[in-house]
C-alpha cells in the first residue's frame, strides 16, 4: 500500500484519548489521510516492530444518533411483538407457529416461549433474507430459486422461476474454486465414477484410503509443517479435536468472537475457559499473567498447560488476528497456540498460505494450525497441522478418527487438485494469479466502499467486508433491495452480532471481475442512498485511481 | 418512678461532664472503630496476592507447562491405520490385498451402485463440489430441500433436517433442546456421539442399565418423587430418554414399545438414534419404529446418519415440525457449519429412490444377517454379540486374558489372519479413557447385501480357523 513506511507503528490498543471499543482496539477509522496527524500519539505502547507490513484495521464508532435510533427500533419492534403475541393468544391474529400435538400438551414445553419471542416477532419479518436456496454453482454469479411468501414469511412458496445471474457477494468462495468445470471438477468426477461418494467407515477401522494419507502429506507441505491430518467436517475438526488436546486442569484462553465450533470444542474438553477481548493483546497478556501467577482457582495448583484459541480472519468483523503479538506472548508465557484459519487459509499471504505467511512468520511458531477446506478450496472438511508428535497423538486420540466417517473421495480429490493448483504444482500460474486477484479485489472493494461513506469494519486486506447497517429494519431492507437489483448479499443481525451492530457482509472472491465489482458497488451506493446507510463521519476523498491490476503484494515485498 | 429515671439521666450527664478528656477521646475512637468495622468488608473474597512485580516475573519464569500432547509410542496399536487402496466397496484392497469387505457399514451396497454414482456425477457437473457457505448464507441448495422433503416422506414424518456430518447430527440435536438443568435418561450403551451431545447440553445425565426398563423406571420414579417435592421447579425441567434403535456398541435393539409406554406414563420425550437401524430394520427400512409397529409420531425425534445404509455423507433428524424446525436456529452443527456438498445430497436422494423402489432389499439384508449370525455361532473362543437381524455384529473373546491391551492384540491377530485370507475385518475402536462405559474389545463383523452365501461361509470358516489356531 502507499502508506507502508510511515505507519508501521500505528496500530496500538489504546491511544489518542479515544476509548478502546468493544474490540479492544481503537475504534477510530484509520483513513489514509489521517495517519500523519495521528501518528505521533500512536507511538506509545505499540508493537509495531513485530509487523513486517502495515496493519490497518478500523472499527469506526457507532454514531450516537444512529445508536439511539437503533435502540428505538428494537423498542418499537418489541412493543409490537408483545401486542401481536397478545392478539395471537386471543386468536384475533391467525397464528402460524407449529404447535405441540394434543397428546403431549401436558409435557414440559420443549422450548421456552420467550426464547422464541425474537424468532417470532423479529426474525420472521425478515426471514426471506436468509436460507435463500440456490440452484447452481456458488461462483461469482449464481442462480437463485425464486420464492415468495403470502403470509409474511411464515411459509414460502416456490414460484418455479429462477433468478438468474445474481452477483454472489455471499459465498466464501475466496479463490473461486467453486466450479463445475475445470481441472478440479474433472478430477472429482473421475473419482466419483471410480469410488462412489461414501466411505462407510472410520479412519481407524476400514475408512483410511491411501488418498487420505496423500492429502495429509500435501496439506503438511502446503502449510510448511511436519505433519497434518484431515477431517470430513470443518466444524467437527474444532469440536472433536480440542478435547483431545486439552482437558481438565488446562486453561483455554479464547477470543470473545471465536466461532461456535471453537467454543464448543473448548467446552467439551472440560478445561477452564477464559475469554479475552477481541484481538486485544493487553487483555490476553493480563489473563496469561494472572493465570500463571495465581494457578488454578481454589486449588492454586499451576495450570497443566495454557492453550490460546484464535482465528486468522474473524468472519463477522473482518479483522485479522494480531499474530506477531500473539506469538510473542505465547513464547513469553510458554502457552500453546491454536490457530483456526477457516477464512484465512488460501485467502491471505502472497502464496495463499494463510495468516502466518501474511505476517511473514514461521509456521512452526504456531502449535496447532487448523483450517477448513470449505472456503478457499471449494470443498468441505478441515485439517490440523503441526509437529509430528501432535499429529501422531491425534491419529490415536482424535474423536473424529475413531468415531466419525472419513472424508468422501470426490471431496478429497477436489481439495488435492485445488491445493496443487494454489501451490503451482500443476505447472500453471492459475493459483497464484487468483491469489493476487483476490488481494487486489479486496483492497479495491474496501477502498471504494469507504470512499462512498459507508462504515466498513475490519482489516484492509481481509476479503470479508462487513458494512454496518445498525438498524433492524435495514437488515431486511438491504437484503431485499440488493436482491431486487440482482445482487446476493449476506446480512447479519443479533445474535450473530451485538444487538446494535447489525451489518451486511460481503465476501470478495478471486472470481469477481472488475465489472462485477463495479456493478455491485454502484448498486450498493444506490441502495445505501435509498436507505441512508452512509453513516461514516470521516469523509474520505477519493484517492487517485491506481491501476486496478496493481497488486498489494508487489508493493510490499521489499 | 419518674423522678428515679430522671435522676439516672441527670447522673449520666453529670458523669459525662466529670469524665476525664482522655477517657472520652478513647471511647470516641472505639465508637468510630466499631462503625468502621461494621461498614468495611469483612473479608476479601479472594486473597489478595501481594506479590511484587519481581515475584510475579519469577513465578512466570518458573512455570513449566506439560507438553502439548503426551508422546505416542511407535507401536501404538492405532497409530498405523490399515490402508485401503481403491474404492471401499464389496471387494476392497486392504494393505495391498484384495479382500471381501466385512468391515464397512455399507449395508445395502449403495456405495458402489452405478445409479448413485451417476446421479452424484450429474450433480457435481451442475453444482461443483463445495457449497462455500452455511445453510443460512447461500449454502442452501435446491437438492438440500429436495433431500429433506424426501427423507421426511420416506420416514413418514412432518419434517426432516439434514446435517453435513453424521457424527454432528445427534451431537447437535441434543443440546438444541436439552439445556442446563434439564434431565436426560440415557442407556449406558449409548454411542460416543450421543455422549458428546449430552456433554454439550450441560444437562443432568442419568444412565440406566443397558435395555433395562426396570432400571429406567426406577430412575423415572425417583425423579417423580423429586418433582413432588418441588412442583414449581418440575414444571420447567424438560426430560428426555435417549436410546439407539440398534446399538452400535452392542448390536442389540431397544425395547421401543416399553419406552413409549414409559414416555406417556412419566411425560418424558424420546429421542432415538437410528444410524444402525435406518435403512435396515422394518419392511420398508424405516427403522426401529417400523420394526415394532410403533407410531413414529410417538417418538419426538429420530436422528440417523446417511453414512451407513445410504453410503453417502451427512446425517438427518426427522419428526414433527414443532420439534424439528427448532433446530434450524438452534442446531449448532446446522447453523454454523458449511452445508452438505450437493453431490452427496444427490447421492443420498438416489439411495432413497432405490430403497423405495425395491423394499425387498431389506428382506435380503435380514436373510444375510441371519446367515452370518448362524455361521459365526460356535466359533471356539469367540462369542457372537448382537441380534440375528443386526447388520453390524461384535465378536468378543469368551475368556478375557485379563488385560484389555492383550485382548486387543489377540483379536488383532484374528483380524490379520483373516486379512491374509482375503476377509476384511476390523477391530471396533474406542477411546478407552473417554467412553463413559467402555465396551469390551471386539471384532466388528458387518453384513451387506452384496455378500454371497459362499462368501459368508468362507468368512465364517476363516474366522473359525483363526480362532482355533490363535485362541485355543
Amino acid at each position: 500500500m502507499t502508506e507502508s513506511a510511515g505507519n508501521k507503528k500505528e496500530d496500538c490498543h489504546a491511544a489518542n484519548g479515544v476509548k478502546p471499543g468493544r474490540n479492544g482496539m481503537v475504534k477510530n477509522h484509520h483513513h489514509h489521510h489521517q495517519y500523519q496527524k495521528q501518528e505521533k500519539v500512536y507511538h506509545a505502547a505499540c508493537n509495531g516492530e513485530l509487523y513486517s507490513r502495515p496493519f490497518i484495521e478500523s472499527f469506526e464508532e457507532t454514531p450516537m444518533l444512529v445508536a439511539v435510533l437503533t435502540y428505538m427500533g428494537y423498542g418499537i419492534l418489541t412493543i409490537f411483538g408483545y401486542l401481536r403475541d397478545f392478539m395471537r393468544e386471543w386468536k384475533i391474529e391467525k397464528c402460524h407457529i407449529a404447535r405441540e400435538r394434543e397428546e403431549q400438551k401436558d409435557f414440559v414445553p420443549l422450548y421456552q416461549d420467550f426464547e422464541n419471542f425474537y424468532t417470532r416477532n423479529l426474525y420472521m419479518r425478515i426471514r426471506d433474507s436468509w436460507n435463500r436456496p440456490i440452484c447452481g454453482v456458488p461462483g461469482a454469479k449464481f442462480d437463485l430459486v425464486e420464492r415468495s411468501s403470502k403470509d409474511y414469511n411464515w411459509t414460502f412458496e416456490y414460484t418455479g422461476r429462477v433468478v438468474k445471474n445474481v452477483i454472489n457477494l455471499g459465498s466464501y468462495n475466496y479463490l473461486g474454486f467453486a466450479e463445475n468445470t475445470g481441472s478440479c471438477a474433472t478430477a472429482a468426477g473421475d473419482v466419483t465414477v471410480k469410488f462412489g461418494v461414501g466411505v462407510a467407515s472410520t479412519r481407524q477401522e476400514m475408512g483410511n484410503l491411501d488418498r487420505h494419507e496423500e492429502l495429509e502429506k500435501l496439506v503438511a507441505s502446503f502449510l510448511g509443517v511436519e505433519s497434518a491430518m484431515a477431517f470430513a467436517m470443518g466444524f467437527a475438526t474444532n469440536s472433536m479435536n480440542i478435547p483431545a488436546i486439552a482437558g481438565k486442569g488446562c486453561l483455554i484462553l479464547s477470543d470473545e468472537l471465536n466461532h461456535a465450533s471453537l467454543v464448543l470444542g473448548a467446552r467439551l474438553s472440560g478445561s477452564t475457559i477464559r475469554v479475552f477481548k477481541h484481538n486485544n493483546m493487553q487483555s490476553l497478556e493480563k489473563l496469561l499473567r494472572d493465570a500463571i501467577v495465581h494457578g488454578q482457582p481454589r486449588t492454586h495448583r499451576p495450570w497443566k498447560k495454557i492453550l490460546i484459541l484464535v482465528e486468522g480472519i474473524y468472519s463477522m468483523e473482518g479483522s485479522i488476528i494480531r499474530l506477531p503479538e500473539v506469538i510473542a506472548l505465547k513464547k513469553k508465557y510458554k502457552a500453546y497456540l491454536y490457530l483456526d484459519e477457516a477464512h484465512s487459509i488460501g485467502a491471505l499471504g502472497p502464496s495463499g498460505r494463510g495468516v502466518v505467511e501474511y505476517f511473514g512468520l514461521d509456521p512452526k511458531d504456531v502449535d496447532i494450525m487448523m483450517g477448513t477446506f470449505t472456503k478457499s478450496f471449494g470443498a468441505s472438511g478441515g485439517y490440523i497441522g503441526g509437529r509430528k508428535d501432535l499429529i501422531d497423538y491425534l491419529r490415536t486420540h482424535s474423536h473424529s478418527a475413531i468415531y466419525a466417517t472419513s472424508m468422501s473421495p470426490p471431496v478429497l480429490e477436489q481439495i488435492i487438485t485445488s491445493m496443487k493448483c494454489i501451490m503451482g504444482e500443476d505447472g500453471m500460474t492459475i493459483g497464484r494469479s487468483r491469489i493476487q486477484r483476490l488481494a487486489a479485489n479486496t483492497v479495491y472493494f474496501r477502498r471504494r466502499l469507504r470512499e462512498m461513506g459507508f462504515i466498513i469494519y475490519g482489516n484492509n486486506d481481509s476479503p470479508v467486508v462487513p458494512m454496518m447497517l445498525y438498524m433492524p429494519a435495514k437488515i431486511g431492507a438491504f437484503g431485499r433491495e440488493m436482491l431486487k437489483r440482482n445482487i446476493g448479499v449476506v446480512v447479519v443481525g443479533f445474535p450473530a452480532t451485538p444487538i446494535i451492530e447489525s451489518r451486511a457482509r460481503f465476501c470478495i472472491s478471486a472470481a469477481h471481475s472488475k465489472e462485477m465489482l463495479d456493478r455491485a458497488l454502484d448498486v450498493i451506493s444506490e441502495v445505501g442512498d435509498l436507505l441512508q446507510l452512509k453513516y461514516s463521519r470521516h469523509k474520505v476523498l477519493p484517492s487517485l485511481d491506481r491501476p486496478f491490476d496493481e497488486t498489494t503484494y508487489e508493493e510490499n515485498e521489499e | 418512678m419518674a423522678s428515679g429515671q430522671q435522676w439516672v439521666l441527670v447522673e449520666m450527664v453529670q458523669a459525662f461532664y466529670e469524665a476525664p478528656a482522655y477517657h472520652l477521646i478513647l471511647e470516641g475512637i472505639l465508637i468510630l472503630w466499631i462503625i468502621r468495622l461494621l461498614f468495611s468488608k469483612t473479608y476479601k473474597l479472594q486473597e489478595r496476592s501481594d506479590l511484587t512485580e519481581k515475584e510475579k516475573e519469577e513465578l512466570i519464569e518458573e512455570w513449566q507447562p506439560e507438553p502439548l500432547v503426551s508422546p505416542v509410542s511407535k507401536d501404538h496399536p492405532s497409530l498405523h491405520y490399515d490402508v485401503v487402496t481403491g474404492p471401499p466397496s464389496h471387494k476392497i484392497i486392504v494393505n495391498g490385498k484384495e479382500c471381501i469387505n466385512f468391515a464397512s457399514f455399507n449395508f445395502l451396497g449403495l456405495l458402489d451402485n452405478e445409479r448413485v454414482k451417476s446421479k452424484a456425477l450429474t450433480s457435481l457437473q451442475k453444482y461443483g463440489v463445495g457449497t462455500c457457505g452455511p445453510r443460512g448464507f447461500y449454502g442452501t441448495f435446491d437438492v438440500h430441500l429436495e433431500l429433506e422433503e424426501r427423507l421426511a416422506k420416506f420416514m413418514r414424518t412432518e419434517e426432516a433436517i439434514i446435517y453435513s456430518y453424521g457424527f454432528a447430527t445427534v451431537a447437535s440435536a441434543i443440546p438444541a433442546y436439552s439445556k442446563r438443568g434439564d434431565i436426560i435418561f440415557v442407556d449406558e450403551a449409548a454411542c460416543f456421539s450421543i455422549q458428546k451431545g449430552l456433554q454439550a447440553s450441560r444437562s443432568f445425565i442419568k444412565y440406566f442399565k443397558h435395555n433395562d426398563m426396570e432400571d429406567l423406571e426406577r430412575l423415572l420414579k425417583e425423579q417423580e418423587v423429586e418433582d413432588q417435592k418441588n412442583p414449581r421447579k418440575a414444571r420447567v425441567i424438560r426430560r428426555f430418554i435417549l436410546a439407539e434403535g440398534l446399538y452400535i456398541n452392542t448390536a442389540d435393539i431397544c425395547p421401543l414399545p416399553e419406552l413409549v409406554k414409559l414416555k406417556y406414563k412419566y411425560k418424558v420425550r424420546i429421542f432415538l438414534e437410528e444410524s444402525m437401524s435406518f435403512g435396515v430394520l422394518g419392511e420398508h427400512g424405516r427403522g426401529v419404529t417400523e420394526h415394532f409397529g410403533v407410531n413414529i409420531d410417538d417418538i419426538d425425534l429420530i436422528s440417523a446418519n446417511m453414512e451407513n445404509a445410504l453410503a453417502s455423507i451427512g446425517g438427518f433428524c426427522c419428526g414433527r415440525s414443532f420439534v424439528i424446525d427448532h433446530q434450524r436456529l438452534s442446531g449448532q452443527g446446522y447453523c454454523f457449519s458449511a452445508s452438505l456438498p450437493p453431490m452427496l445430497a444427490a447421492a443420498a436422494i438416489e439411495g432413497l429412490n432405490i430403497m423405495e423402489e425395491d423394499p425387498g432389499i431389506f428382506q435380503v439384508l435380514r436373510e444375510k444377517c441371519q446367515l452370518v449370525h448362524n455361521a459365526l455361532q460356535g466359533t471356539p473362543g469367540l462369542k457372537v454379540v448382537g441380534e440375528a437381524f443386526a447388520p453390524a455384529l461384535h465378536l468378543q473373546l469368551e475368556n478375557s486374558t485379563g488385560s484389555r491391551a492383550n485382548d486387543l492384540k489377540l483379536l488383532r491377530t484374528v483380524v490379520d489372519y483373516s486379512l491374509e485370507r482375503q476377509i476384511a475385518l476390523t477391530l471396533a475402536r474406542y477411546l478407552d479413557k473417554e467412553e463413559r462405559f467402555l465396551p469390551p474389545p471386539s471384532i466388528r463383523v458387518v453384513v451387506t447385501v452384496e455378500q454371497t452365501q459362499e462368501e459368508i461361509q468362507n468368512a465364517a470358516k476363516c474366522i473359525r480357523e483363526a480362532a482355533v489356531n490363535l485362541l485355543m
